[in-house]
Order: C-alpha cells, then sequence, then structure tokens
C-alpha cells in the first residue's frame, strides 16, 4: 500500500471513529443539557413575574420570544422578554418582566454578563436589581442618578458607584426593547 | 532511541521536574483566562489531564499505523474528540462550572501542552509509558492551576472553593480576581520554582 492510500484511510477511519463516539454521546447529554437550559430560563423567568404560576411561549418574531406569565386563573400577570446589549464590556443579556399593560416593571434578572468583578458585575445583586421593580416604563427613560437615591424611586435608580456606565447600560438595554415588545405584544398576543 | 527514564521518573517528571506550567511554560492561555477562583482552576485542570490521559492512550495504541506525514493532523482529530466529550459532560452535568469556563473548555484542542506530549511522547513510546506520563503532566498542571486559583481566591475574594478564610475586616484585592492578578501570581510562582531549582542545583 503506497502512503498516499494510507494517508487517507488512516484519517478517514480517524475521523468516522470520531463522528461515531460523538454523536452517540450526544444523544446522552443532550437532553440533560436543555433540561439544564430550560430550569435557568424558569428561575429567571420566576424572578422577574413573581406571582406567575406558569407561563406560554410565544415566538412574536424571529428573535423575540415571550413569555406570558399566567396565574392559577389563567390571567396574565405579566410578560418577560430577554434584552441584549452592551455594558461596559459587551455581550449583557437580561430577562425583563413587565405588567400587562406595559406600565411598569416588576422585575429584572441578569443572564448574562461580562462586566468587571468588583464593579460592574454589581448588577446581579439584588440591592441593584430590586430597584427596577415597579419602575414605570413610558417614553419617559429611567434617570441613573449618582450617590443618592433617586427623588422619584419610579422613574430614576441609583447607579452603582464606581460602575455609572454598567448601571446606565442596564436602564439602555431595557427601554431599547420596551417599544418593540409593547407593539409586538398588542399585535401579536393580546390582539389574537 | 535515547535512555528510559524509571517508571517513576515518567510520572513525577510531570509533577515537578518538568512541569507543564512552571518549567515547560506550556498551556498558559487556560492557566492565566479561567484561575480567578481554585473551583475553576480545579476543573480546567481535570478536564486537561481527561483529554490528555485519553489522547495519550489511544495515540500511543495507534502509533505505528499513523503515517508521519498526517501526524498532527490525527492527532488533532483525537483531542478534539475528548475535548468535544468533556464540554458536553461539563454542560450536562455541572453546568455552572461550564459557564465559569466558557470557551476555555473547546480551547483545549489547541492547547499546546495536550499536542505536544503526543508529539514528543505518546507517538514514540508505549501504551503503559503514555499514561504515566499522561497522568504526571496532567496531575501537574492541574495543581499548579488549583493553587493558582486558590491564591487569586483568597486574596481577591477572601475565601478557597468558596469558604470563607479570611476574617471580616480584610479588605479584598480586586486586582487578583481580574487579569494582572494572574499575571502577577503566576510570575510569582514560575520565579519562586526557579528560585527553589537554582539552589537546589548549587547546593
Amino acid at each position: 500500500m503506497n502512503t498516499s492510500t494510507k494517508m487517507i484511510i488512516v484519517l478517514t477511519l480517524i475521523a468516522a471513529l470520531s463522528g461515531s463516539v460523538l454523536s452517540m454521546w450526544d444523544g446522552v447529554t443532550a437532553p440533560l443539557i436543555e433540561a439544564n437550559r430550560l430550569k435557568v430560563l424558569k428561575a429567571a423567568i420566576s424572578e422577574v413575574l413573581p406571582t406567575y404560576e406558569r407561563y406560554d411561549e410565544v415566538q412574536v418574531r424571529d428573535d423575540i420570544i415571550l413569555y406570558v406569565g399566567k396565574d392559577t386563573s389563567d390571567a396574565t400577570v405579566g410578560v418577560a422578554f430577554k434584552a441584549k446589549g452592551n455594558g461596559f464590556s459587551p455581550d449583557l443579556t437580561l430577562m425583563v418582566g413587565i405588567n400587562p399593560d406595559f406600565t411598569s416593571l416588576t422585575g429584572i434578572e441578569v443572564l448574562e454578563q461580562t462586566e468587571t468583578p468588583g464593579l460592574g458585575n454589581k448588577i446581579e445583586e439584588d440591592e441593584f436589581k430590586t430597584q427596577f421593580i415597579g419602575l414605570i416604563t413610558d417614553e419617559q427613560k429611567a434617570k441613573v442618578v449618582k450617590n443618592v437615591k433617586p427623588d422619584d424611586p419610579t422613574r430614576g435608580i441609583q447607579a452603582i458607584s464606581g460602575a455609572t456606565i454598567s448601571s446606565k447600560a442596564v436602564v439602555d438595554i431595557i427601554w431599547s426593547q420596551i417599544d418593540v415588545v409593547r407593539e409586538l405584544y398588542a399585535t401579536k398576543v393580546a390582539g389574537s | 532511541m535515547a535512555k528510559q527514564n524509571s517508571l517513576k521518573i515518567e510520572v513525577l517528571k510531570g509533577i515537578w521536574a518538568e512541569n507543564p506550567v512552571l518549567i515547560q511554560l506550556l498551556g498558559l492561555c487556560p492557566t492565566l483566562a479561567v484561575t480567578n477562583a481554585a473551583i475553576n482552576g480545579l476543573a480546567m485542570g481535570l478536564a486537561t489531564t481527561f483529554v490528555l490521559l485519553s489522547s495519550s492512550i489511544l495515540i500511543s495504541l495507534i502509533r505505528n499505523i499513523i503515517p508521519a506525514q498526517v501526524r498532527i493532523a490525527s492527532f488533532i482529530v483525537v483531542i478534539a474528540t475528548f475535548v468535544t466529550v468533556v464540554d458536553k459532560f461539563l454542560a450536562a452535568y455541572t453546568p455552572d462550572i461550564s459557564k465559569a469556563l466558557g470557551a476555555f473548555i473547546p480551547l483545549i484542542v489547541v492547547n499546546c501542552l495536550i499536542l505536544g506530549r503526543q508529539e514528543a511522547f505518546s507517538s514514540k513510546n508505549n501504551v503503559g509509558r503514555s499514561i504515566l506520563d499522561g497522568i504526571g503532566m496532567g496531575v501537574g498542571f492541574a495543581a499548579v492551576l488549583t493553587l493558582l486559583g486558590a491564591i487569586r481566591e483568597l486574596l481577591g475574594e477572601g475565601s478557597i472553593f468558596g469558604v470563607a478564610l479570611m476574617p471580616e475586616s480584610f479588605n479584598t484585592w480586586l486586582v487578583m480576581i481580574l487579569p494582572p492578578g494572574a499575571f502577577l501570581t503566576l510570575g510569582l510562582m514560575i520565579g519562586l520554582a526557579n528560585w527553589y531549582n537554582a539552589r537546589r542545583a548549587e547546593a
């Protein structure tokens, strides 16, 4: 057997073996990975829609899924959606909960962030996140104030000291999505 | 063929005399990137050890049928297979660690430590020796990563493996869990190892 043929045979064999091992292993792990993903998603939704019992998943646009939270009597208690953007570092993803009228927030949860440890990553702490509960979501964007509590806690939040950019980014990311989501909810979910 | 090491040396060399991180300075990218906590260092160390050991076994078994011209390609396919196995395993069973290590698990494929051991050792030695070499190098790598992670976590968060060890009044050194902390700590560790080895050589 000449070298070229041997090269082809050996590499083909190794690759085929590798492929079959991986496809078998994927069969074992894929359901577990999917279950983990769902668990994280559910935990985030229950964080931002505290009164929900179950949720309906509605794909309203290619890139937007709404999680419509219902209580035991099937009334809508709020809508959760993912909002993505950039913080001080890229790739900040939030889960945002809003009441059914789209007038105020019911909570936020940080799904993914790469902000600076010790500064920007404090956006994950409850002290920061709970400020968003009850924030009014009309066209007037919530104000981010430094060092003091906002005059009106339904209109503003206090920035994390040393991490104004990360704090502002959270507000910006939420507001960048609210109008789109409100529109889509009205036409695709509430209207139908 | 060069004079063969004793079997004991074959294991021990990876842990100290030829430690992959402190002496050979191989695989520094994951070493610096993921060691912001002891658990992350340990997880990366164990994942790398698994890939190294499995690849060493397989490569040394098939070393005589791999044509020299395609040996690197064959090594990489074998390594990539084991890395994917580990990646899926962590994502399925330990999602938190999988999230913390992020892209650095798939990047074990290009860890020069693993490819280096296949090229330098497993492709030239029998299975028994390759297993010993893989264990030694893997443990040496994992030990340094865990120690590095423990030092950075202790100073940066006041804890090791999440267990608080520092007094309440301890002011954490934030820099230690940021990238500069990795360079500072690793530099000092390599310096200490060199200093120790140099003193021993003199004595």
